[in-house]
């Protein structure tokens, strides 16, 4: 169990704080060896996922009753953070896979329960998540495949695009439409790819992100039980938004991690770089840019922390989610950039990783909702629906 | 079977290590602490002696360092030993190989071993006295230098690693054992050994309790480092330029075969 107590005055815990460094040596010894190899050829490290669940942190969100350690987002966030100073890739797969086992625990029925989250902690299974399609993704709302009613269970039919995870899952939440138009004819299942009809149609060649899966599945007259369905008929599209505000946490965590990537690089770079008979940190030029990186980095992980701490202490809050989602990623993204100029003409040659931080760094503004998006969410909360 | 391991404490070997000129100690403020590296292959192996004996046996480590640094020992714990032991006193600061593996023994009569399994170095101090110095002071034997460990009808047979090969050896409990790194590579410790870490002991003991009150620290301790210096600068390397490849090779030939290398 967590810490509430702890999670409430808002402390990094004795267990976090292992459960980072477990993060971190796992990273350092299992990741970073392969990472320019990984990321060079698209490849996405399957195997790496049966050693990271073997240890417990596939299953850092589900609670010890289905065979997780129940470590909360506290320890979530900080793992999410400390594989993406790493790889960024591996970072969102857990993030991912970690945010639909939340999503399971929260909106599912027992036997839901019971039936997937052994697998997603200790069973080898990894998770993935399935709402935006071509014509939908900020809009979500807006979706068009449909879950057509067929004995007890339904049909499903259509496209999903971009679905992280997709290729290697063992389950997806797909979100389907099963009622009239908007976000309330919007229903949630749990559907194992391997369920006839089901295809991966694409895998997506990215800028950033390599390791990662992200494919296009189709379904093509999917017949799934009734006991695919999580949460109420109509209730997918809130279902879908509760579990991004926790994946959020992830998110913004890995932009947290990117940006500490970015900075440890930068600092040793502006050590060991010689011009003009210094070395360029002794450059106000490269100083500052330094010293703006690391105070960005350490409101970015107070803000995720924070986030992190109160759905740990059972008092959530979407907007500060969005707000450390938001925050974080423009930091990422700025300083990414930052910190290859640092590194001058070196930095644009793959010889050093910060072009690949360069890279991984833009997606974390676009997807679990663009920054664009997330600052609708923000002023919302304060403006009300004007 | 007690199996008791010996884990030191030591600043992070990623870290950039600094001796104090004016205590000749090394600086341990300000730098992460972690199980010494050589200590984990201790651990690992006893973990998997545990696994194959089953039954009632158990793993403790045994350490002596600050009382500060006790959080850094979880790892340990979580990595899968049932308990661990500190010896902590401000007045073990500065002991000698001498000093510390007296009040190192002291301690581990006290906690009782069948198996004694030691890491043959440290990351900070390196001098790999004290594995030897801790049988003495047992009456135990020492088989050094082991990756494999078997333990039957109270005999234990060990494989040492040698330079050309390795031999076997058995000897009877109890005993000390020092593991060579391939032994196997340590375990991660599991999420689930984390959060339970926390729920195992981990028991203080003081200079009065092993009641060795005179022999510790500098004053008890038999060597004093007088002096360092940091080893001499590298001098300019020799670059070759050759017209080709194999004259390249052969003028690298002939400065190895001039420095008596090859
Ligand atoms: C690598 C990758 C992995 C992904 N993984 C998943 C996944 O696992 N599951 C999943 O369901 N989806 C996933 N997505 C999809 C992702 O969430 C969407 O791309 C994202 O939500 C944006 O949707 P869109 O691309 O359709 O852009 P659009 O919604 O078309 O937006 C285009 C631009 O318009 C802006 N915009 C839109 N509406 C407004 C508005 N009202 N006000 C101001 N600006 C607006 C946007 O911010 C953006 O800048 C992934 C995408 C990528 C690239
Ligand atoms: C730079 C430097 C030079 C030194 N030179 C000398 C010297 O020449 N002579 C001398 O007498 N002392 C010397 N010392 C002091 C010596 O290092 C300490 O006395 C230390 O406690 C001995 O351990 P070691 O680190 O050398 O251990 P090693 O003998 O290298 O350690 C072998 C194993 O013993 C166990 N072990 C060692 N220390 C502990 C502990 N505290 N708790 C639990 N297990 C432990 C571990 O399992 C370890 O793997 C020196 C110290 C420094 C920093």
């Amino acid at each position: 169990m967590t810490d509430r107590s702890a999670a409430a005055r808002f402390e990094i815990t004795d267990e976090q704080r292992q459960i980072a460094a477990l993060a971190r040596e796992f990273a350092q010894k299992e990741i970073a060896p392969h990472i320019a190899a990984w990321d060079r050829e698209h490849y996405f490290p399957r195997s790496l996922y049966t050693k990271m669940d073997a240890i417990g942190l596939m299953g850092v969100l589900v609670d010890e009753r289905y065979g997780g350690v129940g470590a909360g987002y506290g320890a979530y966030a900080l793992a999410v953070e400390e594989l993406a100073r790493v790889d960024a890739g591996s970072a969102v797969t857990l993030s991912v896979h970690a945010m639909i086992g939340a999503a399971i625990a929260k909106l599912g029925n027992e036997l839901q329960r019971q039936e997937w989250l052994p697998r997603l902690s200790g069973g080898d299974t990894i998770a993935g998540f399935a709402l935006t399609e071509s014509d939908a993704g900020s809009d979500a709302g807006g979706i068009r495949s449909t879950a057509t009613r067929r004995g007890d269970g339904f049909v499903l039919r259509g496209r999903k695009q971009w679905c992280t995870n997709g290729t290697h899952a063992g389950v997806v939440m797909a979100m389907f439409r099963t009622g009239g138009v908007g976000p309330k004819g919007v229903s949630a299942f749990l559907v194992d790819p391997k369920t006839p009809g089901v295809s991966v149609e694409r895998e997506t060649e990215k800028l950033g992100i390599r390791t990662s899966n992200t494919c296009d599945l189709a379904f093509d007259d999917v017949y799934v039980g009734p006991e695919a369905l999580l949460g109420g008929e109509g209730e997918g599209f809130g279902g879908a938004m509760t579990a991004l505000q926790g994946g959020r946490i992830g998110i913004a965590a890995q932009a947290v991690g990117i940006l500490a990537a970015c900075l440890d690089a930068s600092v040793k770079f502006a050590q060991e770089r010689m011009a003009f008979g210094k070395p360029i940190g002794a450059y106000e030029g490269v100083s500052f840019k330094i010293a703006r990186m690391a105070t960005d980095l350490e409101a970015a992980r107070l803000l995720v922390y924070r986030a992190a701490a109160l759905a740990d202490a059972g008092t959530p809050s979407p907007t500060l989610a969005s707000q450390a989602k938001f925050f974080a990623s423009t930091a990422a993204r700025t300083h990414a950039s930052e910190a290859l100029q640092i590194h001058g003409g070196y930095g644009f040659t793959t010889e050093f990783p910060v072009e690949r931080y360069y890279r991984d760094a833009k997606i974390t503004e676009i997807y679990e909702g663009t920054s664009e998006i997330q600052q609708i969410i923000i002023a919302r909360s304060f403006l009300g629906r004007l | 079977m007690k199996i008791v391991v010996t884990v030191k404490l030591v600043p992070d070997p990623n870290g950039e290590k600094k001796l104090d000129p004016a205590t000749k100690r090394l600086v341990r403020t300000g730098v992460e602490t972690v199980i010494n590296p050589y200590d984990e292959y201790a651990l690992e192996a006893a973990l998997q002696l545990k696994e194959r004996i089953g039954g009632d046996s158990t793993v403790t480590v045994f350490c002596m360092s600050p009382e500060s640094l006790k959080e850094s020992l979880r790892k340990a714990l979580a990595m899968g030993a049932d308990g661990a032991v500190m010896l902590s006193d401000s007045s073990l600061e500065g002991s000698d190989v001498w000093a510390s593996a007296h009040a190192m023994s002291l301690a581990l009569k006290r906690i009782g071993f069948d198996i004694l399994i030691v890491g043959g170095l440290t990351d900070d101090g390196s001098t790999g006295a004290v594995p030897g110095a801790l049988a003495e002071f047992l009456g135990v034997p020492c088989l050094t230098n082991v990756r494999k460990i078997e333990i039957a009808d109270g005999k234990v047979r060990v494989e040492r690693e040698t330079d050309g090969g390795y031999q076997e050896v058995t000897g009877s409990l109890p005993m000390l054992v020092t593991t060579a790194l391939t032994i196997g590579e340590p375990r991660y410790p599991s999420l689930k050994g984390i959060m339970g870490a926390k729920k195992k002991p981990i028991d203080m003991l003081s200079v009065a309790d092993i009641g060795a009150a005179d022999t510790v620290g500098s004053a008890g301790s038999k060597t004093e480092l007088l002096s360092f210096a940091p080893p001499p600068a590298r001098g300019a390397g020799q670059i070759v330029t050759p017209e080709d490849p194999a004259a390249g090779a052969a003028a690298i030939l002939a400065f190895l075969k001039d420095k008596k290398l090859v």
